[in-house]
């Protein structure tokens, strides 16, 4: 319900009035998505300053995004690899966990900075207004630039051991998407959560080791019974994780079921986030 | 051209006080639902747990009207919902009862330099804080020039801002805000910051702002900035509005009713200050006709402070009297008995004692003051320190400050002294 009549005194002309109405919260409201898009440019700044942030002392920052999944790639390797012998699907170890290493830092990263979020930005909150989605939104983005030259490294060790790469690489970006998604159906819950329970905190470092081991990181998805694999796909990492193997690496474990399944929890479950987020977004500021 | 800007309708926000209301645990919220489970969802059947919690209205049927291009001042005490009124209106918090309509783009201004992040640099920082203000980045791009020049920080532009002084932050800050131009500005108390030329330049902006047309909220605690910035006023206590109308008539009602302190008393002299040279029983600011003040004062009116105390235990080296600040906290004078040759001292005795003292006329401009009682043993010992643990009274002094035809306002200066002209060649 907009009124329109010009403001006089407006310097572009001639502005519309925008109406704004505002009443107590019921007590299911829909996900404002829309305001979001409407808040795109300070999604893009908080981005660019945590990114901006992370990164001012540049060659070290980009160095942690190497070492990280490196060490842990060379540690996994000599331990389940070499000395537990864990089956690899036929490929090269080392390959074979990096590849999985980096959708799964891409999601911890976003998860953690995502749940932590509201609380790292309280001053933010308390001063101004915007739709508080765009906080959880923003700090689980950042995580991007450490994959994207994490991955230039994959693409070297694929280099290394001869594996080509094939059209399947255009599938990546869904499935660094669905990384982002599943990272933020978790992450808005626990955004909100962590506002009000303050011991949430403590639970997401939990969380995040907790989910390592259910994703076939260090190990393939093949070692889990046939008839277990739906369940063991309800964590949507695993889709991901087998999604980016079967993408670059040419394995043939069934992603394309595990994938689906995947997918399916992860949007279901960002829609609940969605709905908790908005149920709580108007309590945020009195509660932080 | 009568645009409705805002409405406000019965307006209440309710919030939760005591010890539920502070952070709580998921694991004792689990242990309870593991201990109560019935308890746990008759809990939430019934929408809430409000009714059996404490709570307070921080605003409470809070109703107005603003028209387009109109700057309402509000006024009131702290934690007389002024703060909770811009935050409901600005969307930062949800109103429990009651609606607003806002009609145009909103701005809010509650903090300066919110979002300002010390690692980047001055240009990053007008990007980012910017956007958090709700600009775009081609408004930024335009007004960015302006900006930098506004904040006098050129040179440091591509620093970072936590190489800044106070005052540079503060000034780019402020700079960036005040090139955010909503159709409803709404203003909390920023104007507190700074020292005196920056809080002029501000001040000077932001009634540039309200002179364009444009509907501004501000939030005060300064009568004097509420009356040259605003057409209308309205004044809250304990959330609810107490009244609304010209600033000049509901700052004069507000001053009227909120000097509940102008009088400090204990007649049983059991203070923390108990002493045997001189306990004090009673400070206060009385009128010509020695009965407490309870209005502001004119300038042109005797405004007395009375000093009551009982001594037990006579020392020659006694001073008895109080020190004026002005409302920001600068000390501008103190006046003790003791301050006359010591033939004109009155008398302190065993007992009772009541000292009087008449602030000269034409003194004090408009505006608030702070008087604190001082009590001392001359070069020995303080028995009641201005600003340390001293009693203290408000005073407002609003209006006789002269009859000359070109002062009847508020003179610059924190004293309004009429000192005579004379001509020297005759």
């Amino acid at each position: 319900m907009a009124v329109n009549s010009p403001l006089p005194g407006a310097d572009e002309g001639l502005t519309h009035l925008v109406h704004t109405h505002i009443e107590p919260p019921g007590r299911w409201a829909t996900p404002a998505l829309r305001d979001v898009w409407q808040y795109r440019e300070l999604l893009f700044y908080l981005v660019w300053r945590d990114i901006k942030v992370r990164y001012k002392q540049t060659w070290l920052g980009a160095a942690w995004a190497v070492i990280q999944p490196f060490l842990t790639m060379v540690v996994f390797s000599v331990f389940f690899g070499a000395l537990a012998g864990l089956p690899s699907d036929g490929l090269p170890y080392p390959l074979f966990t990096y590849t999985a290493l980096l959708p799964w830092q891409l999601f911890a990263f976003a998860l953690t900075e995502s749940s932590n979020s509201l609380v790292n930005n309280q001053r933010l909150i308390a001063k101004i207004y915007f739709p508080r989605l765009v906080i959880p939104v923003s700090a689980a983005l950042p995580g991007l630039v450490d994959f994207s030259i994490a991955f230039v490294v994959l693409l070297g060790m694929m280099l290394f051991y001869g594996m080509p790469l094939t059209l399947r690489i255009l599938i990546l970006p869904l499935l660094i998407l669905l990384t982002i998604i599943a990272a933020l159906s978790l992450g808005l819950w626990l955004a909100a959560l962590n506002v009000k329970y303050r011991d949430v905190r403590y639970v997401i470092p939990f969380i995040v080791q907790l989910g390592f081991f259910l994703t076939p990181i260090a190990y393939s998805s093949t070692l889990v019974p046939e008839r277990l694999q739906p369940l063991y796909a309800l964590n949507p990492m695993v889709g991901v994780v087998e999604g980016f193997r079967w993408a670059l690496l040419g394995s043939q474990a069934p992603a394309g079921v595990l994938l689906l399944i995947s997918a399916v929890v992860a949007l279901l479950v960002l829609a609940g986030g969605l709905l908790y987020f908005r149920h709580m977004e108007d309590t945020f500021a009195d509660l932080l | 051209m009568t645009q409705l800007a805002i409405s406000v309708k019965q307006l209440g926000k309710r919030y939760r006080i005591g010890p539920r209301a502070a952070y709580r645990t998921l694991r004792e919220e689990l242990v309870n639902a593991a201990r109560a489970p019935l308890r746990v969802v008759r809990r939430s059947q019934m929408g809430s747990s409000h009714a059996t919690q404490p709570h307070i209205w921080a605003l409470e049927d809070v109703s107005f009207n603003l028209v387009s291009g109109q700057a309402l001042g509000v006024i009131g005490r702290n934690g007389a919902g002024k703060s909770t009124l811009l935050k409901v209106l600005s969307r930062i918090t949800a109103p429990t009862r009651g609606t607003v309509d806002l009609y145009g783009r909103v701005g809010s201004l509650l903090e300066v330099g919110t979002g300002f992040h010390h690692e980047l640099t001055g240009r990053e920082n007008i990007y980012l804080n910017g956007a958090i203000l709700g600009m775009r980045k081609a408004e930024i791009d335009r007004k960015f020039d302006d900006i930098v020049s506004f904040g006098e920080v050129e040179k440091f532009i591509d620093t970072p801002v936590k190489f800044y002084s106070n005052g540079m932050y503060m000034r780019l800050a402020f700079s960036v805000a005040a090139h955010l131009e909503p159709e409803i500005l709404l203003v909390d108390e920023v104007l507190a910051v700074g020292d005196a030329a920056f809080q002029k330049k501000c001040l000077g902006k932001m009634s540039d702002i309200a002179g364009q047309g444009r509907t501004v909220i501000f939030v005060s605690h300064q009568m004097n900035a509420v009356q040259e910035l605003c057409n209308e006023c309205i004044w809250l206590d304990q959330g609810r509005l107490m009244r609304h109308g010209s600033p000049r008539e509901v700052v004069a009602a507000y001053l009227g009713s909120g000097l509940s302190n102008t009088e400090w008393a204990f007649p049983d002299g059991k203070t923390t200050l108990r002493n045997p040279y001189f306990n004090p029983t009673r400070f206060s600011l009385v009128d010509a006709n020695l009965t407490p003040l309870c209005q502001a004062a004119r300038s042109d009116e005797p405004v007395g402070v009375l000093i009551e105390g009982w001594v037990d235990q006579p020392n020659v080296a006694l001073s008895v009297g109080f020190a004026v600040y002005t409302v920001d906290g600068g000390l501008l004078f103190w006046s003790l008995h003791t301050d006359t040759p010591q033939e004109e001292w009155p008398a302190i005795r065993v007992g009772a004692n009541r000292l009087l003292a008449w602030l000269p006329r034409h003194l004090l401009n408009e505006g608030s003051y702070r008087l604190e009682l001082h009590l001392s043993l001359h070069f020995q010992e303080w028995l009641s320190q201005p600003g340390v643990n001293a009693p203290s009274l408000s005073l407002e002094v609003r209006g006789g400050l002269s009859k000359s035809p070109y002062w009847i306002m508020a003179r610059p200066g924190m004293l309004a002294p009429h000192i005579p002209f004379v001509r020297l060649d005759e």
